[in-house]
C-alpha cells in the first residue's frame, strides 16, 4: 500500500500539486486520470522522488520516503518498477540487454538464470525472440512490453505506470492495460496507473482517483464514476458526443444539456 | 550570484559522479567501451590536424624569420617547442572540447529528455556516477595518448612540409628538432591534457545532465557544454603554466 499525505508542488511559485492525500492499495489497478495537464505525472514523480515534493509525506508500507536518504531511497526504488510514457528504454542496448540491466546492476544471480528471468519477463509480455533488436527497431508497442518487462524484472513490490497507452492504436492500447491488469493481480504488486483514456479506466480501473488542476477531486470505483456528482469529473468522463448520448439514454436527470 | 548557485550545483553533481560505484565490473566495461567510443574515435582527428598544424608552424616560422645571423636548425626547434609546449595540448584539447564534449552534453541531454536518466534513478542506480565516471576516466586515461601521437604527427608533418616546399633543408630541421630537447616539456603537456580531459568531460556531461525541456534544449546545452569548457581550458592553461613553468 502507499499512502500520500497532503503533498504540495509548485515549479517556480506556480502551484502544480495543491494538498493531495490518497492513498493506492495493494494488488490493486489503482488510476489517476485527469486532463492532460492537471498534474498527474508530477504527482507520480513525486511519490517516487524524482520530482521533490514541497510538502508532504509518502508512506510505502509505513516507510516514510521522503523523509529518507540518497541511499535509503536508492534501496528502497529497487522495490519500484516504473513504466514512462515514452518507454525510457536504453537506446545503446538491444531488448535482452535492456530487460537484464537492473539484474546485472544489483543482482548475483549467474549468467544462465539472468537470461532464464529475462526471457521469462519477456514471455509474460508476449515477446519472443526479439532478444537481439534495438528500440530503435520496435514499434511503439513493443517497446511498451519490453519496458514492462523490464520493470518488473526485480519482482518489483509496487508498480508505476505513466499513460501506459499513450500513442498506441486502440487494440494494443488494451492488450497493454490489460497486461498490467494481469501482472498486478498475478504478482500481487501495488500498481499505478497515469491516463487520461476513459476506455483503461472502464477496463482496468479498480480505484480511480481524479485530479483537476492539481486538486484531487474525487475518488472511487469505476462503477460509481458513471453516478458521480463531481461537475469536472462529467465533464472529463462525458466528454465525447457518443459518451454524452449514452448518458443521456440512461439517466432520467441530466445535469443541463445545453452545456455541453 | 548566478555563477555561485550553478558552481555550488556543479560540486554537488561531481560529488555524485565520485560516489563508490554499485557494481566496479559494469563501470570497468563502460569505461572500456567509452575509451573507443571518446579516445580511439578521435586519432583521426588529431592526426590530420597535427599533420596540418606542424607543417604549417613549421613554414610560418622559417618565412617570418629571415635573419641571416640565426641559424637555420632554430626553425625545427621553434616548430617543435610549439607543438609541444602549446599545440599538441591545448589545441588538442579545444578541438576534443569540440568533438567530444559535444558528443557528450547532447548524448546525456538526449538520455535527459527521454527520461532514460529518471528511468536509471529509479532503478536505483546513482545515474551521474553511471554515465559519467566512466567518460571522466575514460578521457583521463586515453587523451595523454592523443596528445603524444599529436606531438610526433605534428613533428612529422613539419619535416614534410619542409621536403615538399624546400623552405628548409630536411637536415637542418631534424637537427632543430633534436637540439636543447627539454624531456619535462613532454611531462608538462601530458599533464596539461590530463586536466582537460576532466574539464571537457565533467562540464559537458554537466549540461547534458541538467537539460529540461526538448530538442532545442538539448543543442543549446551541448553548444554550452563547448564553450565553457573551452573558456576553462584556455584558463586552466595559464594557470598551469605559470605553476609549472614560471
Ligand atoms: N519540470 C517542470 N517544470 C515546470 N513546470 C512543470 C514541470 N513539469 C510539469 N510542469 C507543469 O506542471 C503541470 C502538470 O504537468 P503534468 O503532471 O506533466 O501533467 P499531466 O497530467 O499531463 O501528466 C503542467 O502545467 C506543466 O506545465
Ligand atoms: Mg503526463
Amino acid at each position: 500500500m502507499i499512502e500520500v499525505k497532503d503533498l504540495y508542488k509548485s515549479f517556480s511559485g506556480e502551484s502544480v500539486l495543491d494538498d493531495i492525500s490518497v492513498s493506492f492499495e495493494k494488488g490493486k489497478t489503482n488510476l489517476i486520470i485527469g486532463r492532460s495537464g492537471s498534474g498527474k505525472t508530477v504527482l507520480m514523480k513525486c511519490i517516487v522522488g524524482l520530482h521533490e515534493a514541497d510538502k508532504g509525506s509518502v508512506f510505502f508500507d509505513g516507510r516514510d520516503f521522503l523523509k529518507m536518504n540518497f541511499k535509503e531511497r536508492q534501496n528502497l526504488r529497487r522495490e519500484i518498477g516504473m513504466l514512462f510514457q515514452g518507454s525510457a528504454l536504453f537506446d545503446s542496448l538491444t531488448v535482452e540487454e535492456n530487460v537484464m540491466f537492473p539484474l546485472n546492476m544489483f543482482s548475483d544471480m549467474t549468467p544462465g538464470d539472468k537470461t532464464d528471468r529475462v526471457n521469462f519477463c519477456l514471455k509474460r509480455v508476449n515477446l519472443e525472440n526479439e532478444n537481439a533488436l534495438y528500440p530503435g527497431e520496435l514499434s511503439g508497442g513493443m517497446k511498451k512490453r519490453v519496458a514492462i518487462a523490464r520493470a518488473i524484472v526485480q519482482n518489483p513490490k509496487y508498480l508505476f505506470c505513466d499513460e501506459p497507452n499513450s500513442g498506441l492504436d486502440p487494440i494494443t492500447a488494451l492488450l497493454i492495460d490489460d497486461l498490467i491488469s494481469e501482472i498486478t493481480k498475478e504478482f500481487d504488486i501495488t500498481t499505478i496507473v497515469n491516463t487520461h483514456d476513459m476506455n483503461s479506466v472502464m477496463e482496468i480501473g479498480e480505484k480511480v482517483v481524479f485530479i483537476h488542476e492539481g486538486r484531487k477531486c474525487w475518488e472511487g470505483t469505476k462503477e460509481d464514476i458513471l453516478n458521480s456528482e463531481d461537475v469536472n469529473l462529467n465533464d472529463f468522463v462525458f466528454a465525447s458526443n457518443f459518451a454524452k448520448k449514452i448518458k443521456a439514454m440512461t439517466t432520467d436527470e441530466i445535469r443541463d444539456p445545453e452545456n455541453y | 550570484m548566478r555563477f555561485l548557485s550553478v558552481f555550488g550545483r556543479y560540486v554537488i553533481f561531481m560529488s555524485r559522479v565520485f560516489s563508490r560505484p554499485e557494481k566496479a565490473r559494469i563501470y570497468l566495461k563502460q569505461t572500456i567501451l567509452e575509451m573507443e567510443s571518446l579516445g580511439f574515435n578521435s586519432v583521426g582527428i588529431v592526426i590530420i590536424i597535427s599533420i596540418f598544424i606542424g607543417a604549417v608552424i613549421t613554414l610560418q616560422t622559417r618565412y617570418n624569420l629571415e635573419n641571416p645571423l640565426l641559424p637555420l636548425y632554430i626553425i625545427g626547434l621553434t616548430a617543435r617547442d610549439t607543438m609541444l609546449l602549446e599545440f599538441s595540448s591545448t589545441m588538442v584539447g579545444l578541438i576534443l572540447a569540440g568533438k567530444v564534449g559535444s558528443n557528450i552534453a547532447s548524448e546525456i541531454g538526449h538520455m535527459r529528455i527521454t527520461e532514460q536518466i529518471d528511468a536509471l534513478e529509479m532503478m536505483g542506480v546513482n545515474s551521474a556516477s553511471y554515465l559519467v565516471l566512466p567518460k571522466i576516466i575514460a578521457t583521463m586515461v586515453f587523451n595523454p595518448f592523443l596528445t603524444a601521437i599529436s606531438m610526433s604527427v605534428g613533428l612529422f608533418g613539419g619535416w614534410m612540409a619542409c621536403i615538399i616546399t624546400g623552405a628548409l633543408p630536411s637536415a637542418d630541421y631534424l637537427y632543430g628538432i633534436q637540439y636543447y630537447f627539454i624531456p619535462f616539456y613532454i611531462v608538462y603537456a601530458l599533464i596539461k591534457t590530463v586536466f582537460y580531459a576532466f574539464i571537457i568531460t565533467s562540464v559537458s556531461a554537466f549540461q547534458g545532465y541538467n537539460v529540461k525541456g526538448g530538442a532545442l534544449e538539448v543543442g543549446r546545452a551541448s553548444t554550452r557544454g563547448v564553450v565553457f569548457s573551452s573558456i576553462l581550458i584556455l584558463m586552466t592553461d595559464v594557470i598551469l603554466t605559470q605553476l609549472m613553468l614560471a
